[in-house]
């Protein structure tokens, strides 16, 4: 029961301790020279789907092949106006949803959201099973209970990250714990093959995904596992995920949080938010990709922009410049690192302050400037580099961000995303930065469950919760 | 690389690249006269900017003095021609590789004579790392200015005062190049430096900018990220190797995500949904060429980004980018484009400049010259010593690149006058001078140029006849026919050198290359006689017009405008009827001789005879066959024709401000815009090909205008759908 996932070699590590989440724990491949392992920041390119459609029917041209720009962008300042406004591919399987709601959901109950790099799956267990349903409760609906539950690590490369479970949940009457699972959307075909095996298509279950992969794999569901997917906007789930599981709290404890002093190593303090007033609010997602969305209620968002320097950027360049093989590895090496050997700051070039525009001599003035000289270059170590990239990309969204903030008008701004899981540094800068260049106005927040939000939306949809 | 031999002068000892053969006359020119120098030192280029003087032969007519002479003798000249020395100021900067900063310094030194300057005002990132060198070379202090005062200074003279500065890159159009008509507001605009970092200023006035953000994600990104990832040492080299690449190697893409069903949900599937998320999650070797092109895109989608996103909090849509990252480079400029058009949805453009690299080394030397108030004159950028915009890609040759940027040139001319719109103008921010851009319009670029070409010979035999007393003529007008020989062959393969090509622009490095040579004026003697000729007929021509009847007269002074433009016979009879006078009537002339004499005095004084004032516009300097402003004052004197007129200022003879056989009606002497507003002129008539059909055809006014010439050239009169010698003859209202 073990093998969930095709390859046999796993094993479950303790994580990187030094990151300052040391009660966690992280999955890791053991063979370094193993291809795939680990995780690069997921969460897919955060639902571009509307927007193109929108920047298409507007008479934009098509971009050229062979150019780019960041998927995200486009179709900013078009109001998002729900509920339920499903257009073109996913109606049809809404159709299939609203049939089968009629009758009480059966289980599992299962929420996917299929990203670039990561898959992340929800999975609610009931608890208050009574005899007489465990009696009827199939063979395979069992097992996958039994198999998910009594396990933390799923093939070499499945997680689950226990810290995260929500417990004694209550879900359409049913109360139970809520279960957050991960792993590499390169394994998806393995997790596919899985389901057939297990014959999950005799469960006769609607299995509910969002994320780029729910479009990307659906006919694989189909053809190998006769499963038929029901594909959700990944914004819709994104949005409903993270008010619901704010609502719901953290097993009794806040699910949002900030940091005081963020750029204080002794008075840093990761502190309870009260999300009270949750509107108007700018979400950023950090996925492999960035998306920035400004949500005004629960039923009115829109898509700001975005950008392709996201969690995927900052994993795939350490790759190459440090040839680290998961992301727990690539942050160990970035605690270890100084960035100032690699980035020019801008007393490199002025000597302190520049005064006449304002600028502090600590501020960055070129991400890997110092790499223009070979001598700079000879001198550096793979924990330097690994350090700048992570200063450059976040300090890169932190700025964009800020900029959507300003020209959204909205003061908080809450960061979620696999690329902040155990990254208390990219989370102690965001905050630092959003709070030092706004002079204060802007407040960085975060949420603990990172990047499960679109998982867990796409479990309401099949629920139909709210 | 012959020119690098090793006898540099002053620097024979040193190394083999370090050394090198400064031919004096080609690129520090004029510096015995020189005094005020700026120098801009940047990571890899330095640029000189120093003011000088350049003494150059004019040709000056003169009225004899005819007291106790009979005017109306035969065979003598009107007025006699004298070859004078004038002095005019001249800004000069040269832009090279810091590697010859040294063997530069030394040939200054060795080459300055006399100057009375004793501060150097230095910018740019090593202006500290030179200082010493510069302070000991050229004995001279150094003063450190502000990078960005500098750049933004510079920034502003250069959108004043160079007419097609800015340009927008458009990749898939031939040339890529599309030139910004000069707009006379400039402010406010968003500068965006890309150095090793970026920054972004909001540019409000000449003296009131604001650093309103910046990124850390700049050149210095892309050259140091790209040389850890590719080994590749070399700024030029890896924009070489991403001109190569293919991104999608490396980045993760929409279809990468979302699989086959990005088609069906309307998804462009190129999209960039994560750089280098391949190298996250494949485990194999990437190419070079794919890691610097994928750098590339993600470093200008983010500044592009950025710049929108600043551009829209400070509601500005013109955007100028300039810095290393830039510098000419098609590469960046494309993917900087594609950025800003993706993220404005087309509502921000993103704009370069010609002299993008000079920017720092202006604006350096205008805080240096505060006191001589260069900003009060207006000045033109000299086709003849101007390198023109760099064309050779990296892509194509980046060794060639490096070796023709070695040395580039810019020559700015400080104009007599200041120069502005014809207040006439209908809309000045949107009033193209020229007729047709032959960098769009490839067919007659290249009949334009093999025109001009076969069109030399002829006028180095001219410039040769014209100074049959020099010894040097025939050597001087060989070198004018090398140099714009050269200059037509760089327009051949790059249109877009100079700004966007026109017959106007040909006509005018024409003009500039022989002066140049000090061939200031080669027609002079044509004209002298012409006008001796024409002034002779004069009187008959006035009694044969006075005796005819209104219509007739009419058309016949119609005739006679025309008439001076060709000797053929005018056919078409259009049909004329007498209106109210006109209140004033503004004349731009063309040519010296029978036009002016025989066709525009008589139409002149039938003005003036309906009580409508005059004003009569010709050339401050000479171009061609033209008449220039002293001609017209001497022959109207000559032809005692309305004598009163002029003493009552009925008539007013003035100057355009221009030296060019064609005509900007947006850069004009102040003195007639002022005379023109002050007057009321409701009418304004601008005669021959140069000033109506090859510029201003589409002119709009906001008054009644007719613009007449006849088509002398085959190919345009074709063009036009008519035949050679066909008249044009385009009488304009307003709309009301």
């Amino acid at each position: 029961m073990g093998a969930w996932l095709g390859r046999q070699r796993w094993l479950l590590r303790m994580g990187a301790g030094r990151l300052g989440m040391a009660t966690e724990r992280h999955g890791r491949a053991a063979d370094a020279s193993a291809s795939s392992a680990g995780e690069p920041a997921p969460g897919g390119p955060g639902g571009r789907r509307r927007e193109l459609l929108r920047r298409r029917a507007s008479s934009a041209s098509e971009p050229p092949v062979g150019a780019s720009a960041s998927a995200s962008a486009s179709a900013e300042g078009v109001r998002r106006s729900r509920p339920g406004s499903y257009s073109g591919a996913p109606s049809v399987s809404r159709q299939r949803v609203e049939s089968l709601r009629k009758k009480r959901q059966l289980f599992p109950w299962f929420g996917l959201d299929i990203g670039g790099t990561l898959v992340k799956l929800v999975y609610f267990e009931p608890k208050d099973i009574t005899a007489e349903e465990e009696e009827e409760e199939v063979e395979s609906l069992k097992s996958i209970r039994k198999y998910l539950t009594s396990n933390v690590a799923y093939g070499s490369t499945g997680i689950r990250d226990v810290h995260l479970e929500l417990k004694d949940l209550t879900l359409c009457g049913r109360k139970g714990n809520l279960h957050f699972i991960r792993f590499p959307t390169h394994d998806m075909p393995a997790f596919i093959q899985m389901g057939r095996d297990k014959n999950f298509s005799s469960l006769h279950t609607v299995f509910c995904a969002t994320g780029g992969g729910a479009y990307k794999f659906e006919q694989d569901f189909l053809t190998i596992g006769d499963l038929q997917l029901c594909k959700l906007d990944e914004l819709d789930c994104l949005v409903k995920g993270i008010l619901y599981i704010d609502s719901v709290g953290f097993n009794g404890r806040s699910q949002c949080y900030y940091f005081e002093n963020p750029a204080d190593a002794e008075k840093c303090q990761k502190l309870p938010f009260d999300l009270k007033n949750p509107y108007p609010l700018l979400l950023v997602n950090i996925g492999s990709g960035v998306s920035i969305l400004a949500v005004y209620s629960k039923d009115n968002y829109k898509r700001v922009t975005g950008t392709s320097l996201g969690g995927g950027t900052f994993f795939g360049l350490c790759c190459l410049l440090t040839g680290c093989t998961t992301f727990e590895e690539a942050l160990e090496m970035a605690s270890r690192g100084d960035s100032t050997k690699v980035d020019k700051l801008v007393r490199d070039i002025y000597g302190g302050d520049y005064e006449r525009f304002g600028l502090p001599g600590w501020a960055v003035a070129s991400s890997f400037g110092n790499m223009m000289s070979k001598e700079k270059r000879e001198a550096v170590s793979k924990e330097d580099l690994a350090r700048a990239m992570l200063i450059t990309i976040t300090n890169n969204i932190g700025s964009i961000a800020r900029m959507c903030a300003l020209n959204e008008n909205i003061n908080q701004v809450v960061f979620v995303g696999n690329f902040l899981r155990i990254n208390t540094i990219a989370m102690r800068l965001l905050a630092y930065a959003l709070d030092y260049w706004s002079k204060g106005q802007l407040k960085a927040l975060f949420s603990e469950h990172e990047g499960y939000f679109g998982a867990v939306g796409a479990l309401l949809e099949l629920l139909k919760i709210p | 690389m012959a020119e690098r031999g090793a006898s540099g002068s002053g620097s024979s000892g040193d190394s083999l690249d370090k050394s090198i053969t400064l031919p004096p006359d080609e690129i520090f020119r004029n510096l015995e006269n020189a005094k005020r120098f700026a120098i801009d030192i940047g990571g890899s280029l330095t640029k000189l900017a120093y003011y000088s003087t350049v003494q150059h032969k004019v040709a000056r007519v003169r009225s004899f003095d005819y007291s106790g002479k009979d005017a109306e003798q035969d065979h003598e000249p009107p007025y006699e021609i004298s070859v004078q020395e004038e002095v005019t100021a001249r800004l000069h900067f040269v832009k090279f590789e810091n590697t010859y900063i040294e063997a530069c310094l030394d040939f200054i030194k060795d080459h300055l004579v006399n100057t009375e300057t004793k501060v150097i005002q230095a910018t740019g990132g090593g202006a500290y790392k030179f200082k010493d060198l510069i302070e000991e070379k050229l004995r001279l202090r150094v003063d450190k200015e502000d990078v960005m005062t500098c750049l933004i200074k510079g920034c502003n003279f250069v959108l004043k005062n160079i007419p097609h500065e800015a340009f927008v890159y458009q990749k898939d159009s031939d040339p890529e190049f599309k030139f910004q008509t000069n707009h006379p507001n400039i402010f406010p605009y968003l500068l965006v430096n890309i150095g090793s970092g970026v920054s972004i200023v909001k540019v409000e006035t000449e003296d009131r900018f604001e650093w309103i953000g910046g990124s850390s994600i700049g050149g210095g990104t892309f050259w140091g990220l790209g040389a850890l990832l590719t080994k590749t040492k070399k700024f030029d080299e890896l924009l070489h190797l991403a001109s190569k690449g293919q991104h999608a190697n490396v980045d993760m893409l929409v279809q990468d995500v979302y699989g086959g069903a990005h088609q069906t949900l309307g998804l462009s599937g190129n999209l960039i949904a994560s750089s280098f998320g391949k190298s996250a999650t494949a485990d194999r070797e990437f190419s070079k060429e794919d890691m610097a092109k994928s750098l590339l895109h993600m470093i200008s989608n983010d500044i592009g980004q950025l710049a929108c996103l600043y551009a829209k909090l400070h509601c500005l849509d013109r955007v100028y980018f300039g810095g290393f990252f830039i510098r000419g480079h098609p590469v960046t400029m494309r993917t900087i484009t594609y950025s800003i058009n993706f993220f404005s949805k087309g509502e921000v453009q993103a704009l370069f400049l010609r002299h993008e690299g000079y920017l720092g080394a202006i604006g350096a030397f205008l805080k240096g010259a505060e006191q001589d108030n260069p900003n009060q004159y207006s000045w033109g950028e000299n086709y003849a010593g101007s390198s023109g915009l760099m064309s050779s890609s990296p892509e194509l040759c980046p060794t060639q690149r490096a070796r023709s940027g070695t040395f580039d040139l810019l020559e700015m001319d400080r104009l007599e006058r200041p120069l502005v719109n014809l207040p006439l103008l209908l809309d000045p921010s949107s009033y193209v001078p020229d007729t047709v851009d032959l960098t769009d319009d490839a067919l007659a670029r290249k009949y334009w140029l093999t025109c001009f070409e076969e069109a030399l010979d002829g006028v180095v035999k001219r410039a040769v006849a014209s100074q049959p007393g020099s010894v040097d003529a025939a050597e001087r007008a060989e070198k004018f026919r090398q140099k714009y020989w050269s200059k037509l062959q760089t327009l051949r393969h790059q249109p877009f050198a100079y700004g966007t090509l026109t017959v106007r622009s040909l006509l005018d490095t024409r003009e500039h290359c022989l002066n140049e040579f000090n061939f200031p004026d080669p027609y002079s003697k044509v004209k002298q006689k012409e006008n001796g000729v024409a002034l002779k007929c004069f009187p008959r021509v006035i009694r044969c017009l006075d005796a005819l009847g209104w219509e007739e007269r009419q058309l016949a002074l119609v005739k006679g405008l025309l008439a001076g433009n060709v000797p053929a016979a005018f056919t078409a009879s259009p049909r004329f009827s007498p209106g109210p006078p006109h209140k004033c009537a503004l004349i731009f002339a063309d040519n010296s001789g029978i036009d002016v004499i025989l066709g525009v005095f008589p139409f002149v004084r039938e003005l003036l005879s309906r009580g409508t004032e005059v004003i009569l516009a010709c050339n401050s300097g000479p171009a061609l066959n033209d008449v220039t402003y002293c001609e017209s004052l001497i022959v109207a004197e000559l032809a005692r024709y309305r004598g009163s007129a002029l003493r009552e200022e009925r008539l007013l003879l003035m100057q355009t401000g221009s030296s060019s056989p064609c005509l900007d009606l947006s850069r004009l002497d102040k003195g007639l815009a002022v005379l023109v507003r002050e007057r009321g002129a409701d009418l304004v008539v601008i005669e021959g090909m140069g000033r109506a059909v090859h510029t201003n055809y589409y002119a709009a006014l906001r008054c009644e205008s007719l613009k007449l010439a006849v088509i002398k050239n085959s190919w345009l009169a074709e063009r036009l759908g008519g035949r050679l010698f066909s008249v044009i003859f385009k009488y304009e209202v307003p709309a009301e």
